[in-house]
């Protein structure tokens, strides 16, 4: 609890310092409208002029936070200008891609601890994905899947799949090998089977770790789902608003797809967070 | 066909290869621990060439290995010049930028604790945020040119640095903070000899992610508007005339970057750290 009060603090600063960067970032345009207009205008009726603007270079967060609630819950979920449709559109993406890179990831560690082959050969490449910039694949993945026939969903999809599969993969191997020597004696002296050792020891200790890689997963996810988004075009999707934005200078309407990202990424961050805490209390791990 | 049943065998004989070698005392030396996953990158290099050349996969959808070479080769001075766009004066300057600042800041908010208190969930909120979607404000602030990639990979390395650096400060021991308040050190003295020293692990750690975060975030703000040099720029670019090759090629630049750079921050800290349980020689 105390932490509440700490942390609103901080947040309270930021917005404190996002008027004052607004009124300082957005004064050049109504100094100019006002010399345009022959007329000087104050300090105190600047302030104000600068709080509202259509295009502001820096919008106030109440305009973020009114378009984000007018393009939530003011329009039709199916109208091309709703956030809720355009959200659910990258959502799915990530969602898709999600469930596949995990499934792929699990069963590549699974394969990895049990193979030493394929574990010398494939985990020190895995290892080294994470170095590099794979997101920079996400163009071409579109570009030639639409040339061959597949588009839509499927695309965007598989970028996620690949930004959350690599951290899956290593961070499932740690935790599938992190039963230690004792623990495998015992079971051995139990006379156990391979499969025994696998789902009474091995799966069960790797939980932890599972879920700390499936947080880290699901974030990239919904980065690779935006990215995705937009080679095509701006069609639909969080990442075609922010493109749209950007190409016909609607500030406003860029940050409020920039904060419904935010939210989204924050709400599955989240619910992974909740369905951790719950399998691992169920686990008897809580800490 | 003929290429397709080659590069088949290929990768029999090769994984044949691999698991002997696995099993051989090859592996315990530190050559045989390289040549297995070396022996697999070959492979699969052989593989996507005979599948590309046996199957006729045109070159707009999968162009095969050797033309991305052969274009990395002719393309070279190009190739140089959006490294340099995208590598040199956005992601490293926005990297040097971002983690100083990162730094800085833990340094000034270390003697509040109420302020760290704040700090820390806000910053750890905000690293699983999707942080690149702010390249199309930037891009329209500080124009198209390497400084709005800079100010992308600021932000996105920030945070990061910054709750690793604030967590490596609260790292060393209380015994060893005691000991120093015994021997009546300062709050700098105490700061510079035990608690940097003691962060740096944790510092490395959010500059190591930070590496891969700076590249990611100096390809992707291309996508969003750029001189007509950059690396992001030409994969767009490239990408719309269907000249695969020359993108594969720019992917590949990218990756060895991004390890090169990893490998240098981890070395950096392999001499900074000589000392933690993490950087021991393993006989």
């Amino acid at each position: 609890m105390n932490r509440v009060l700490p942390v609103l603090t901080v947040i309270g600063v930021i917005v404190v310092l996002w008027y004052a960067a607004a009124v300082w970032m957005n004064r050049t345009w109504v100094y100019d409208q006002a010399a345009r207009d022959g007329a000087t205008v104050s300090f105190a009726e600047m302030v104000p002029a600068t709080l509202n603007q259509e295009r502001p270079v820096l919008p106030t967060p109440h305009q973020v936070v009114t378009e984000l609630v007018k393009s939530t819950f003011g329009m039709k979920v199916t109208s091309k200008k709703s956030l809720v449709y355009h959200g659910w559109v990258t959502l799915s993406a990530t969602l898709l891609g999600f469930a596949i890179g995990t499934g792929a990831g699990i069963l590549l560690a699974v394969g990895i601890i049990h193979n030493r082959a394929m574990d010398l050969s494939v985990m020190p490449w895995a290892i080294a994905s994470q170095t590099i910039p794979i997101l920079a694949i996400a163009p071409m993945i579109i570009v030639v899947l639409n040339s061959i026939g597949v588009q839509g969903l499927v695309p965007k999809a598989i970028i996620s799949a690949y930004l959350s599969f690599f951290p899956v993969v290593v961070g499932m191997v740690k935790g599938l090998r992190s039963p230690d020597a004792m623990q495998l004696d015992l079971l051995k002296t139990y006379n156990a089977t391979g499969g025994e050792v696998f789902g009474k020891l091995r799966l069960p200790s790797s939980m932890p770790y599972l879920f700390a890689s499936l947080k880290v997963g699901i974030a990239a996810s919904l980065v690779g789902a935006i990215v995705g988004e937009l080679p095509t075009g701006a069609v639909a999707g969080l990442g075609a608003r922010l493109l749209s934005g950007s190409y016909y200078g609607q500030t406003v309407q860029i940050w409020a797809a920039l904060f419904a990202a935010a939210l989204v990424a924050a709400a599955l961050v989240a619910i992974v967070g909740v369905i951790e805490g719950r399998v691992l209390k169920r686990m008897g791990m809580a800490r | 066909m003929i290429w397709v049943v080659l590069a088949l065998a290929f990768w029999a004989g090769a994984w044949a290869t691999n698991v002997w070698l696995s099993h051989s005392v090859v592996v315990q030396s530190r050559a045989g621990r390289l040549l297995v996953p070396a022996l697999f990158g070959v492979t699969i290099l052989v593989v996507w060439e005979g599948l590309v050349r046996g199957l006729g996969v045109p070159g707009v959808i999968l162009p095969p290995p050797t033309a991305i070479a052969a274009r990395i080769g002719a393309e070279g001075p190009t190739l140089w010049a959006d490294f340099r766009q995208t590598f040199v004066k956005g992601a490293l300057s926005g990297y040097v930028i971002g983690c100083g600042a990162a730094f800085l800041t833990a340094i000034a908010i270390d003697r509040s604790p109420f302020l760290q208190r704040g700090l820390l969930p806000v910053g750890n909120f905000v690293a699983a945020l999707p942080i690149v979607g702010i390249a199309p404000i930037l891009v329209m602030w500080f124009g198209f040119d390497w400084q709005s990639k800079a100010a992308v990979v600021v932000v996105m390395v920030f945070f990061p640095v910054l709750v690793n650096t604030v967590a490596g400060l609260a790292a060393s021991e209380r015994m060893q903070r005691d000991l120093m308040a015994t021997w009546g050190a300062s709050y700098w003295q105490s700061l510079l000899k035990l608690r940097l020293p003691a962060a740096m692990p944790f510092v490395f750690n959010g500059l190591k992610i930070a590496t891969t975060l700076a590249l990611i975030g100096a390809i992707v703000a291309e996508f969003f508007g750029s001189p007509i040099v950059g690396m992001g720029f030409r994969i767009t670019a490239e990408v719309g005339r269907l000249g695969l090759d020359m993108v594969w090629a720019e992917i590949a630049v990218a990756a060895l970057a991004g390890s090169a750079f990893y490998g240098l921050v981890a070395l950096v800290e392999k001499r900074v750290t000589f000392w933690h349980p993490s950087q021991r020689v393993r006989n």
